[in-house]
């Protein structure tokens, strides 16, 4: 397969980027969108140009690192799946795509296509946690608790802090991501006990980090790889008693 | 035992060990505590356990770690599940059990008390982790559920569908986090540790360079901890994640830390075969796929190409069936890697060919869909293969599976002693990047187990006695052995950049010497093969120096210039593997010498003469080798026999 690829070049923090188009041959359709670029680094490497910097590690769609506009859409056109698991067979009839970073002030840009998301790791220093102690913890299993809590609970858990909710969101509001981790911690009865400060205070963390408000157009559940459901918001505002 | 130096070995009997050590170690005084600042280097299971015990504490904690946040880790990845010998199932599981089979899983090669330690400590994790909110996998009646996991004949794997890493990872990393608030501990992300500092034969800091700005700075503490995970990635392709490297340890045995077992390699058998040469990771499926799914090859080599549904019932090879009936797809990693490769090299693989050999075997839930309902299937498994469809294209309610083995885990890491100390002072290992307590082969759900027992309850306890029994001088950044480490680090990097001829990308070095480590020090080892396999690295080790390109500068982001570091590390280890299994003139656990072999393949152990881990000094041109001497005082070394 042959591709045209528009992509965004930013020098740093302080530079101000652009678009650059590369032409791309022989691009197996096996190859993850991931590998495609390695392959246009390893390209751009041989003629001495400066490799494009993108953010991986897991590249199982765990980890929440990767990160990639790709024609307009976070993570690709393709539902519940992070970057790093989409595959170029998918691009069969798109042989023109445009990959740009995260775009939110509170994301600012590093290189390139990767971004700061400290922000996120701020939000859940500021109470997305048990305060509990190494070693104070009684048997587990003497705090019984319903399957359907738990698996609720889960089902919130699974947020891997990619930030796709961000980058979807018209207002860059953190809303979903937060909603995630208040309600997974609500649902549980070791975790429900903080459950109020804990929200105050995380949603708090959030303006202040320069995210937006919700105002529900619900793009994040679409384009989250983790199909976290915008139900989370709904329990946090109820919570906070913002609605 | 060790034939060279004196080292602390608990005594007296094996259930009290541990708790008298505790009660033998120092403490430090509560309003004592933040006087003493301790580096963690590697935030994943070990290390955010870590630092969040050790301030909650109220230690000063600096820690450091490669990726964006501490969540990203490594760990992250990890599906299956953890073990404890909580015996909730009332199916015979006690600590006993789990420490007879982690001993014998880990074919004889690991210590009895350490071990022991390990299967104690692994109950108050799950406590932990659930009083921290962590969503294990739960019954209707709210206790929590248990499955059987990679072969054990007891339920004692806590799970949290495929995704128990991730749940264990989020559930330290937010107990750090709540650390980093209230300011005892101070994280550093997109950081790397290049260098280490030794004053007066001590650890007391490291070097760091800073991923975004390039700076390389120098950070100084009263003792160092690595928890920096394995370095499976020496192959190039493994299913660990991208980043995963030796550098933070391969720096540490530079400086004199011994290095262990670095040949006790884990090869998983259940990973997507490569497609094609432009892959850059393998990737796991959950071992839990085989208490359901059959493996079979086709027994006649002219089926190899034809579509699974045209090959007739007869003419299908359940070998593992066939040649363990007591375990059959159950048996351990080790044995089931080796198996699958036997039948591939006999020409019997399936799937498309890689370097003319078809390297597959099937998967096949056919049975498991015909007698429990695909509804079930897809409730127990519909997230592994999801990502098997992505990934490959094949659905697999319709279509066996096909699996190779890859790498995945290493055994070997850094040498430490029953306090987890290496054999530099004041320099600590945790979690995947130390030797301890897998043998030759680690269980499935006992990595997960093992960096949260090192991280959550032994480190805490083993650095703050060795911190209340010393004197740390004061050291600054004007120290000369700051600066020179300091410089190490920049002279190595300026190297990187400016080879005579650069011609060739990290990545095409770290593939040559994947293919050298993959033929030679794999699933199955050769004396003349290692030899030869010694130059060959030897070789690619002056070709990288000469012909190494990086682009870009060194002031900013570069995944260039930290691939080229990492994979010349790589290179060395990879030196010290072979070397290491050349040495071994015996077969255990994944350690499989052709010339040590039963004639029906089964590993012949030689507990006379090798019954030792080897810990390697690092040497001029040759690493020195010193034996500690492994003594069964509760089990009797026996053949593992899974037929
Ligand atoms: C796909 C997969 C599935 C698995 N499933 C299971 C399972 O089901 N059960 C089980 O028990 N085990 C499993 N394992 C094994 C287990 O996940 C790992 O052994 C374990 O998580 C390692 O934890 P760790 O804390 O030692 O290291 P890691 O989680 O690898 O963390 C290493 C840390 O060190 C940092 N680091 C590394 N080098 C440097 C450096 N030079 N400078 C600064 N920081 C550095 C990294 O940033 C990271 O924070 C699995 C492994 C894989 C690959
Ligand atoms: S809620 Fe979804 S999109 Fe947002 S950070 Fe979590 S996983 Fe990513
Ligand atoms: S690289 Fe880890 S989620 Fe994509």
């Amino acid at each position: 397969m042959n591709f045209t690829l528009h992509i965004w070049r930013q020098k740093n923090q302080r530079s101000n980027g652009d678009f650059k188009t590369y032409e791309l041959e022989n691009v197996s359709s096996d190859s993850s969108f991931l590998e495609m670029l390695d392959q246009l680094n390893e390209k751009l490497l041989i003629q001495g140009e400066d490799c494009i910097v993108f953010d991986y590690d897991c590249r199982e769609g765990i980890c929440g690192a990767c990160s990639l506009v790709i024609n307009g859409y976070p993570h690709g056109k393709q539902q519940r799946t992070t970057t790093c698991q989409l595959y170029m067979r998918e691009y069969t009839d798109e042989t023109e795509l445009w990959i740009e970073p995260w775009r939110a002030d509170a994301f600012p840009v590093l290189k390139d296509l990767t971004v700061d998301r400290s922000a996120f790791d701020k939000i859940i220093q500021s109470g997305g946690f048990v305060s509990v102690h190494t070693g104070s913890a009684a048997d587990a299993n003497t705090v019984l608790i319903n399957k359907d809590c738990a698996d609720d609970a889960f089902n919130s858990a699974t947020c891997i802090g990619c930030g796709a909710c961000v980058a979807a969101c018209p207002n860059t509001s953190a809303s979903l991501f937060v909603a995630a981790k208040i309600n997974h911690l609500l649902q549980l009865p070791q975790g429900k006990i903080e459950s109020k400060t804990r929200a105050q205070k995380m949603s708090k963390a959030m303006f202040n980090e320069g995210f937006g408000v919700c105002s529900n157009h619900r793009h994040c559940e679409a384009e989250c790889p983790k199909s976290i459901s915008v139900s989370n918001i709904t329990q946090m505002n109820k919570l906070i008693g913002w609605s | 035992m060790f034939d060279n130096r004196p080292t602390f070995e608990p005594t007296g009997p094996l259930q009290e060990r541990w708790k008298k050590h505790l009660f033998d170690l120092s403490l430090i005084a509560p309003q004592n505590r933040a006087k003493h600042k301790i580096i963690v280097v590697g935030t994943g299971l070990a290390g955010a356990s870590l630092c969040a015990t050790l301030g909650e504490m109220g230690y000063h904690v600096n820690s450091f770690c490669f990726q964006d946040s501490p969540r990203r880790a490594h760990s992250i990845a990890a599906q299956g599940g953890i073990n404890a010998a909580k015996n909730y199932q009332n199916d015979g599981d006690s600590v006993w059990r789990l420490f007879y089979d982690t001993i014998k899983g880990g074919d004889f090669r690991a210590r009895e008390s350490n071990v022991y330690r390990l299967a104690e400590l692994s109950v108050n994790i799950i406590d932990q982790a659930v009083a921290q909110g962590v969503p294990f996998a739960r019954e209707y009646s709210g206790y929590l559920a248990n499955r059987s996991f990679g072969g054990a004949q007891v339920s004692r794997t806590f799970y949290a569908r495929g995704q128990t890493g991730q749940q264990l990872l989020l559930g330290a990393y937010q107990a750090m986090s709540r650390q980093i608030a209230a300011g005892t501990v101070k994280h550093h992300s997109r950081s790397e540790m290049l260098e280490l500092i030794k004053i007066d034969g001590k650890a007391r800091g490291i070097v760091v360079r800073d991923l975004v700005s390039g700076e390389i700075n120098s950070h100084i503490a009263d003792c160092v901890v690595l928890c920096t995970g394995g370095y499976g990635n020496a192959f190039y392709l493994s299913t660990n994640a991208k980043g995963c490297n030796t550098s933070a340890t391969w720096r540490a045995h530079k400086h004199g830390a011994y290095f262990a077992n670095p040949s006790f390699i884990q090869i998983h058998p259940t990973c997507i075969p490569q497609s094609g040469e432009s892959q850059s990771k393998l990737t796991l499926m959950s071992e839990s796929l085989r208490n359901d799914g059959r493996i079979w090859a086709p027994k006649n080599s002219q089926d190899c190409s034809k579509n699974p549904s045209d090959i007739a019932a007869a003419d299908r090879d359940y070998f593992l069936e066939r040649l363990y009936p007591a375990f059959a797809n159950l048996v351990p990693r080790d044995i089931a890697s080796r198996a699958l490769k036997n039948i591939c090299d006999d020409g019997n693989g399936v799937g498309v060919k890689i370097h003319g050999q078809r390297r597959g075997v099937y998967l096949d839930f056919a049975d498991a869909i015909n007698n429990l309902g695909e509804d079930k299937i897809r409730e127990k498994y519909g997230n592994l293969f999801e990502m098997y469809q992505r990934i490959t294209g094949d659905n697999p309610y319709k279509t066996p599976m096909k699996i190779y083995p890859a790498v995945h885990y290493t055994m070997g890491g850094l040498w430490v002693d029953y306090n987890l100390m290496t054999s530099i002072d004041g320099l600590f290992a945790g979690g995947e990047a130390n030797f301890s307590d897998h043998g030759a082969n680690r269980l499935g759900a006992s990595a997960l187990m093992q960096g949260l027992a090192d991280g959550y309850f032994i480190l805490p306890q083993t650095v703050a006695s060795y911190l209340a029994q010393g004197k740390f001088a004061k050291v600054d950044d004007k120290h000369p052995a700051v600066i020179e480490a300091l410089n190490a680090v920049k002279t190595r990097l300026e190297r990187l950049q400016n080879a005579p001829k650069p011609k060739h990308s990290p990545d095409y070095f770290h593939q040559q010497l994947g293919k050298i480590l993959w033929e030679s020090c794999g699933m199955s080892r050769k004396g003349a093969i290692l030899k030869q396999a010694i130059k060959q690295i030897d070789a690619l080790q002056i070709q990288f120096w000469q012909h190494i390109k990086i682009t870009g500068i060194d002031a900013e982001l570069n995944q260039t210039l930290e691939r080229a570091g990492r994979v010349a590390d790589f290179i060395e280890l990879g030196r010290l593997m072979c070397a290491d299994a050349l040495d071994r003139e015996e077969s255990c656990g994944c350690h499989a010498r052709t010339e040590h072999l039963s004639k029906d393949g089964e590993a012949q152990r030689n507990d006379e003469e090798f019954a030792y881990v080897s810990a390697w000094e690092s040497g001029d041109k040759n690493a020195i080798l010193h034996k500690e001497f492994l003594a069964f005082e509760f089990i009797q070394p026996t053949i593992r026999n899974y037929k």
